[in-house]
């Protein structure tokens, strides 16, 4: 080297400078570098344990010894189509299809107003408003929600002083959904699960609203079409892959939760608490684990339907 | 002619982070049935909003919007017999091309075999017979911006707007679509609205340009008016290139306080041919540029006073000007043009 000039030769030659010059010629070792931890974690914490899972529910327990007995077998399989457990995840699939559909239902207006219309401080205050609840422990906003809706809470007691008791009545003695008070019902399980989910359905929503360019509503309208056909043709097909995300999330999270219907309910089981049983109380892991799949197989055909019924195309 | 689109005192007031902006103050304008006119201007000059009124995206402050002699100032855009061709051209993604076109027709109830076979026409009526099955992300630029021409005249609108639709296409692109539109709209005889921030695009396409300038129209006129006989200021040196020159400067060359003269109609003398009686300016050359077909030379006179431009024409000249050489400059005194309202 001659050293035309030594300052910037010197300059290059430290261990940063060549690491970074390093990384900046070869995109593919940066690449590496970047993608390994969360290949890792993906490849080997999620998906091994999920594949463990899968192992799992091949197993037996010996009904005698309560050991596993590591021996493959279609036993598990078999019982999670007895009528008990068909029943409790029929109740599991009915509980998140409504807890989405209402989350859904609820979400999206707030969610449109907050992409299209709220600015500023505005948007900021809304922002926090859906986030706060998930500030505070999940526990503590339960039993909250267990005192509002008990039999001398707030609920009952605001309909009380409206003279709407009655009303309330005439809820709680529907059959299925009623119960003693709205928290021993499944109609209380149902508005608290609703509540709990409510932001990971508006997030998504908004983030997809967002997107939409002003200019497509601008051009359905110049064509001639009402505001409610704007809607229905061009915003809610353009929002449709943010409603399916945030109904994953209501859906798998109502699926998947084992607390809320023990707290809030009228103690039927869901499937979060049959998997908690089973392994927790029977130490059953292999049948836990068959039937912890049982909602994943529920998403896998609500995707494979939502994929079909196009709520990916506008992606 | 009858008026198509006319605009009656028509402001727009934006309030932005507590300031209050003028987008348009106080805008007349009569646009005639069949006409192709452009809105000009700079960019926050208020054509834009102008189109947007008229198309009912943004309601005027102040003032009346009428179409076809009926007051539309507070209908919603699907009230109105206009339809626009959009910057961004607006496609729906989710819809194939065919549907996109279809959907002025779909909204009002068509039935889909004659909405999509009106459709497939004005596809073939834009060139672009084979591409209603795709979806818009895989057209190109120049495809895209057809395909919003065929969508907004599904409805045969009165009066089609179109909002700079050219601005995203480049030049060799833009040029052909410019003669298109223009063949397109002889055939059929509609009233076109058009903006741009491309005097060369107004200039070329035109029947008439309205020039706008900070919310208010500066000169409404036809393109060859326009360009020999600006009204101020501002239209002089926005519509092609002008010396523009005042007070002393103006009075120099003419009894006018301000005047103009474009630089292709100032002949440059060259001292070695001159063989004319002597030249009017007498000047050395500060800068050249060369234009292909001219040169630009930006000449300063011997006698102080501003710096002229004056265009010599590459054929005739043996020798390309050299900054430093000294020049005559010459013109005839019908191509002054004097400027009665200076800009403030």
């Amino acid at each position: 080297m001659t050293a035309s000039s030594p300052t910037s030769a010197a300059a290059r030659n430290g261990l940063l400078d060549r690491l970074s010059t390093l990384l900046y010629t070869r995109r593919g070792l940066l690449l590496g570098v970047l993608l390994a931890p969360p290949l890792l974690w993906f490849g080997i914490i999620y998906l091994g344990s999920l594949l463990s899972l899968l192992a799992n529910s091949f197993f037996r327990l010996d009904d005698f010894t309560g050991q596993v007995v590591r021996e493959v077998g279609f036993g598990n399989f078999v019982e999670i189509f007895s009528p008990t457990n068909l029943d409790v995840a029929l109740r599991s699939t009915l509980m998140a299809v409504a807890v989405t559909l209402s989350c859904a239902l609820l979400g999206f207006p707030m969610a449109y107003y907050m992409a299209r219309y709220a600015r500023g401080t505005q948007k900021a205050l809304l922002y926090v408003a859906v986030m706060l609840p998930l500030w505070s422990s999940y526990l503590v906003r339960l039993y909250a929600w267990k005192l509002l809706l008990a039999k001398e809470g707030a609920i009952s007691w605001v309909l009380q002083a409206l003279h709407l008791q009655w009303l309330l009545d005439a809820v709680l003695a529907l059959p299925v959904v009623g119960g003693s008070s709205l928290s021993f019902s499944p109609l209380g399980t149902y508005l608290v699960f609703v509540y709990m989910w409510l932001p990971f359905m508006i997030l998504p929503i908004m983030a997809a609203i967002e997107r939409i360019p002003g200019s497509y509503l601008e051009a359905s309208a110049d064509l001639g079409a009402s505001p409610a056909q704007t809607l229905r043709q061009v915003i809610i097909p353009l929002a449709m892959p943010g409603v399916a995300a945030g109904s994953i999330f209501t859906f798998s999270l109502t699926l998947g939760d084992y607390i809320i219907p023990q707290v809030i309910g009228n103690s039927t089981l869901y499937i979060g608490q049959v998997v908690y049983r089973q392994q927790g109380v029977a130490g059953n892991l292999p049948f836990a684990a068959a039937f912890s799949l049982v909602p994943i197989v529920i998403i896998g055909v609500y995707l494979w339907l939502a994929k079909r019924k196009g709520a990916f195309d506008a992606l | 002619m009858s008026s198509s689109v006319s605009l009656r005192d028509v402001s727009c007031v934006f309030r932005s982070a507590g300031k209050t902006v003028h987008a348009v103050a106080g805008v007349n304008l009569d646009v005639q049935a069949g006409e192709f006119f452009t809105l000009l201007g700079p960019s926050g000059s208020g054509k834009t909003t102008c189109l947007r009124m008229i198309g009912g995206f943004t309601l005027p402050t102040d003032g009346r919007i009428l179409i076809d002699g009926q007051d539309v100032s507070q209908n919603p855009p699907y009230a109105r017999p206009v339809n626009t061709v959009f910057q961004d051209y607006a496609l729906f993604p989710h819809m194939s091309i065919l549907d996109n076109v279809a959907y002025g027709l779909m909204v009002r109830g068509v039935d889909k075999a004659s909405r999509e076979k009106k459709a497939q026409q004005l596809l073939e009526t834009v060139q672009l017979p084979e591409v209603g099955q795709r979806k818009p992300p895989q057209l190109s630029g120049g495809q895209r911006q057809r395909v919003a021409l065929a969508r907004a005249l599904i409805n045969e609108p009165q009066v089609l707007l179109l909002d700079e639709p050219l601005g995203a296409l480049d030049l060799k692109l833009r040029e052909q679509m410019q003669s298109e539109l223009k063949s397109l709209q002889r055939k059929l005889g509609i009233t076109f609205i058009f903006v741009t921030h491309d005097q060369h695009e107004a200039l070329s396409m035109s029947d008439r340009i309205g020039v706008f300038n900070q919310g208010r129209l500066e000169q409404v006129a036809s393109p060859a008016d326009l360009y020999n006989r600006p009204s101020t200021r501002f239209v002089a040196e926005f519509v092609g290139a002008a010396n523009v020159l005042q007070g002393a400067d103006a009075r120099r060359y003419a009894a006018a306080e301000a005047l103009m003269i474009r630089p292709e109609r100032v002949q440059v003398r060259r001292r070695a041919d001159d063989t004319a009686p002597g030249p009017r300016v007498s000047g050395v050359v500060r800068e050249v540029q060369f234009f292909g077909a001219f040169w630009r030379l930006q000449v300063q006179p011997l006698d102080g006073g501003a710096p002229l431009l004056a265009d010599l024409p590459v054929q005739g000249s043996d020798h390309a000007p050299v900054v430093g050489e000294t020049v005559g400059l010459d013109w005839v005194d019908g191509d002054l043009h004097i400027i009665e309202a200076l800009h403030p």
